[in-house]
């Protein structure tokens, strides 16, 4: 049984209340500030992160522990996924620094919407009913929303927003609905009850695999998983590079755990009906995903039709249903997060002013131009090819075991042919960079701490591949 | 008695990669230290490498030089090196080349040279680890991890179309490889319900496969090692690759990185599967004929003296796959014994290390002419021995040694699985033995056209003997060759146990 701490629980919502706070605090402050000082939002900012990793680890927990009447959980995977983001947006942060403030984006308002971001991933991380969950999804979503849309100039990155407005106030329509329904069959919107009465009602109960249906539309759109992917590639490629950075990384974690939550934990008694879908949408992800991004000149749209192939893996460990199968894909999600801040953050790195570095050619001759970053930009395609030693490697491999596992292996037959689709599209980056001559003279840029950081994450590409055992024990021990 | 008592294994294998680090840190400024480092490290880890083989116990088929660490507990899988008979001329081989490619690159490679040694050391280290492992997940990384010095090898040094070959090289081998993983992990999977979860190399010899299953396993081993052998009609990769890659990208392609298919069909296939290589042995020998007659005649028609020899190592590499596979053929004709058994596999290793040493010396050759006039069309050159005198007496020799020319290492491999095929059906001797026409056929015909004759044009009138540095490089490898070719017996006392422990295992049914 789950020991209930206290009614309120205001422990185990300590870093939610410390972040909400502190984010009121940076509001504040903020209107004070002349432009020249726009710094001291920054510094507060990355003082809020640490602060909250602070608060998190003091009240840390080793077991579940559920608060706000059930609403809210409390467990060690929530407790490693949090700080885990806290570090992806402080990474994200610090890579996009240099290009807002040449492009007139250093403004207080981004910083905050990062943070109030955040503390949506954090809400459905530690989602304990599926009106928490909801509560998250928004609070994510519609922050991500205006940051598409932050560089107002832009005529993109306004469409681009509009589509991810529309798309996702459906998709998050669908989600309720799915709830909704749920609620109708199983009168509570707790998770563990929730369990519990799916097994009274019976799992092939129609109205709940009606239900069923809805949740996974608005599962597979917040992962941009193919049939509902269409606004990956347009978000990413309209909105500024640090936004499809923020993008990209942090609300990954944020769509693995909706998926446990409300799958693994809410409905795995249906194991059987959403495996059969999920099957479906990872497989069509990963073809769609893989061939597309075969097409593309642009590197934001490729890697936006990457993640989409990545997102297919990531729901192969969720789908097997077993507890391998969901370390396996939270490992996939947390290396995922890693190579995809690291792959963005080049493009920032290449980036000068009225130059955005975000297609393709513009890696032409990179080894010698810089010979280093040529290395991390390999070692960084190299490991999201999943081509060994790197760390991409074990993820594609946890979860095809998983796969495997439960008996699909034809599936990892289908997955490990489509990766090698995908290996020809950053083969051709590495072409790029080392095969061709440089076609303009321009030397990178950036600063020390971008240059530094984006060595030490293409450093811990290669580290981590082999030594892949610090985040899989991770892994292993946070998911019983 | 193996006395050592360091970890001589991982010495093997972090040492290359350590120079090759070191390399890339002190880049392309301090080269002509940089040249040194590189000579120096290969050296010594030849020099190691002898001591694998002196301290070597020849009456045993067990692992020797074991080193086990835990690695990746969640997968159970252990650091794991230890060498057999198999493994360990496979290592004292790519030891002994890898020092001769960087001679051979001296003065020559003057684009990027820091990267390109550091290539080759890096490269060296993996491929002994592959040799060297036995964890099959550990083998897996540095098999694959393999295909990127080599991608970068063929892209940055390579010819004119070096990016198609090098794109098509890693995605041939990366197709055939992904295949296996998934076996790997079935098999993985088995050992977790038999108990104990082990990704051990003898672990998955052990296990009980019904024949289903081994058949699946074999075909996914097929693909990655036929790929990487390379058998017909999966070969097509060499020659581009081959062609394009600087010469010494094509003597580690030839004297090592193909030998990791046939090793890969020794230490799994055969042992993991006997029952469906008992059964699909047919398939693989048909193969294994075609590649030696077919692929015989394509070489023939070659206008290009590195799309000559990458065809002959096709060839060449049949007849190991050959031996490989007529153990299953022998032991039907014998119903049942072993003793005859042997010698196909005996064969199989032997031409292995030959070939090893002959493609590396005649893409040696070839490099030689081709740093002189820049061309690998046969029809540029002619008359050669009037310039050349001394690279000529080499020529004719590796020439000689790859038609199979008794006293040459060519001789011995060839031989014994002609001999092994003769008591298993009349018709694969027949075939398989069709290869002493059509190997001498091209290869002389080869050494002909380039070497002998008038004095073809300027070019060749202008042409300068080889230097010290080259005919170093060819006179060790001329020894190597005549050594192998004359006395055998070491590299056949070395696998004995093995060989014979190999044929006991295959003739145990798994079902």
């Amino acid at each position: 049984m789950e020991a209930v701490v206290t009614n309120f629980g205001m422990q185990a919502a300590a870093a939610e209340i410390f972040l909400l706070a502190a984010i009121c605090v940076i509001l504040l402050v903020d209107v004070f500030l002349s432009d020249s000082k726009r710094w001291v939002t920054y510094g507060l900012t990355m003082l809020t992160l640490a602060g909250c990793a602070f608060v998190t680890v003091n009240y840390a927990v080793d077991t579940r522990v559920t608060a706000f009447d059930g609403m809210f959980i409390a467990d060690p995977m929530g407790d490693v996924l949090k700080l885990f983001t806290y570090g992806t947006v402080a990474v994200s942060l610090l890579y996009s620094r240099e290009y807002l403030e040449r492009n007139g984006l250093f403004r207080g308002e981004f910083f905050i919407l990062a943070l109030v971001a955040l503390l949506g991933v954090m809400v459905m991380v530690s989602a304990g009913s599926l009106l928490t969950v909801y509560l998250g999804v928004e609070l994510l979503s519609l922050s991500l929303y205006a940051m598409v849309a932050f560089d107002r100039d832009s005529g993109v990155a306004a469409e681009s927003a509009m589509k991810y407005f529309v798309l996702g106030a459906i998709s998050s329509g669908a989600l309720l609905y799915g709830f909704s329904i749920l609620y109708g069959v199983a009168g509570t919107l707790q998770l563990d009850e929730l369990a519990v009465a799916v097994r009274e009602v019976g799992a092939g109960n129609i109205g709940l695999i009606f239900g069923l249906t809805f949740v996974i539309v608005g599962i597979a759109f917040k992962f941009g998983a193919v049939p509902f992917h269409m606004w990956v590639p347009d978000v990413y490629h309209g909105a500024p590079t640090p936004v499809t950075l923020f993008i990209g990384s942090a609300p990954k974690i944020a769509s693995f755990v909706l998926a446990i939550r409300v799958l693994a934990e809410g409905l795995d008694a249906m194991v059987a009906s959403w495996q059969s879908m999920l099957i479906a949408i990872a497989i069509a992800s990963m073809i769609i995903g893989n061939v597309v991004a075969i097409a593309q000149t642009n590197l934001k749209r490729m890697l936006a039709y990457s993640t989409i192939s990545h997102v297919g893996f990531i729901l192969l460990g969720i789908l097997a249903g077993t507890t391998d199968g969901y370390r396996a894909s939270m490992f996939y999600t947390l290396t995922y997060v890693i190579m995809s801040v690291g792959s963005f953050g080049m493009i920032l790195l290449l980036s000068r002013k009225g130059f955005e570095g975000d297609q393709i050619e513009d890696f032409k001759g990179l080894a010698r131009k810089s010979p280093w970053f040529a290395v991390v930009m390999m070692m960084l395609m190299f490991s999201t090819a999943g081509v060994p030693p790197f760390v991409g490697f074990w993820a594609k491999l946890a979860v095809l075991a998983a796969v495997v596992n439960v008996g699909l292996s034809w599936l990892a037959a289908v997955a490990v042919l489509l990766s090698v689709v995908a290996a020809f599209y950053y083969l051709r980056i590495i072409k790029l960079m080392y095969f061709d001559e440089p076609s303009d003279t321009y030397s990178i840029e950036a600063g020390g701490t971008l240059r530094a950081v984006l060595s030490a994450n293409g450093v811990a590409v290669l580290a981590l591949g082999i030594f892949p055992s610090v985040l899989l024990d991770l892994c292993a021990r946070v998911l019983p | 008695m193996s006395t050592i008592t360091w970890p001589i294994l991982s010495v093997l294998i972090w040492l290359p990669i350590a120079g090759g680090v070191a390399m890339i840190l002190l880049g392309d400024k301090g080269i002509a230290l940089g040249r040194w480092i590189a000579l120096i490290t290969t050296a010594v880890t030849f020099g190691i490498s002898t001591l694998l083989w002196t301290n070597f116990d020849t009456t045993t088929a067990a692992m020797q030089f074991v080193e086990e660490r835990t690695w990746i507990p969640f997968f159970s899988s252990y650091y794991a090196l230890g060498v057999d008979g198999f493994a360990m001329p496979l290592i004292v081989l790519t030891a002994f080349i890898t020092p001769l490619v960087v001679i051979a690159g001296w003065s020559v490679i003057d684009k990027r040279p820091a990267q390109y040694y550091a290539a080759f050391l890096i490269l060296e280290g993996l491929m002994i680890g592959v040799f060297a492992s036995l964890d099959a997940l550990l083998f897996y990384v540095l098999w694959e991890a393999m295909l990127i010095p080599m991608f970068i090898i063929i892209g940055i040094w390579g010819g004119p179309r070096r990016v198609y070959a090098t794109i098509k090289f890693f995605l041939y081998t990366f197709l055939g490889s992904v295949l296996m993983l998934v076996s790997l992990i079935y098999m993985y999977l088995q050992t977790c319900d038999a108990g104990q979860c082990s990704y051990a190399i003898a672990e998955f010899q052990r296990l009980p496969l019904g024949l289903n299953e081994q058949l699946f396993i074999f075909v996914a081993f097929l693909a990655a090692f036929a790929v990487k052998v390379p058998m017909w009609p999966v070969h097509t990769w060499l020659p581009d690759a081959h062609v394009e890659a600087p010469t010494g990208g094509s003597v580690i392609l030839a004297a090592i990185m193909l030998k990791m298919g046939g090793y890969g069909f020794l230490r799994f296939s055969l042992p993991i599967t006997p029952d469906a290589s008992d059964t699909l042995d047919w398939l693989v020998i048909s193969l294994s004929l075609i590649a030696v007659v077919y692929i015989g005649f394509v070489a023939i028609a070659q206008q290009d003296m590195k799309k000559l020899i990458a065809y002959s190592s096709i060839a060449h590499m049949g007849f190991v796959t050959l031996g490989s596979f007529l153990t299953f053929e022998l032991m039907r004709v014998n119903s049942g014994d072993t003793t005859g058994a042997a010698m196909g596999i005996d064969g199989a290793m032997v031409q292995m290390i030959s070939h090893g040493l002959i493609s590396g010396a005649m893409f040696f050759c070839v490099g030689v002419l081709y740093d002189r006039v820049h061309s690998r069309e046969i029809s540029a050159y002619g008359g050669v021995v009037n310039t050349m005198p001394i690279f000529a007496a080499f020529m004719v020799l590796f020439g000689m040694a790859n038609s199979g020319l008794p006293a040459t290492s060519g001789f011995v491999g060839e031989f014994l699985v002609i001999l092994a095929s003769f008591r298993a059906d009349f018709w694969y001797a027949f075939l398989a033995g069709l290869t002493l026409i059509l190997g001498a056929a091209y290869t002389l015909w080869l050494v002909k056209r380039v070497v002998f004759g008038p004095v073809a044009n300027h070019h060749v009138a202008e042409l300068t003997d080889v230097n010290g540095r080259e005919l170093l490089v060819l006179g060790v490898l001329a020894l190597a060759v005549l050594g192998l070719g004359l006395w055998p017996a070491p590299l056949l006392d070395v696998m004995r146990p093995t060989v014979e422990n190999l044929v006991q295992q295959i003739t145990v049914s798994k079902l």
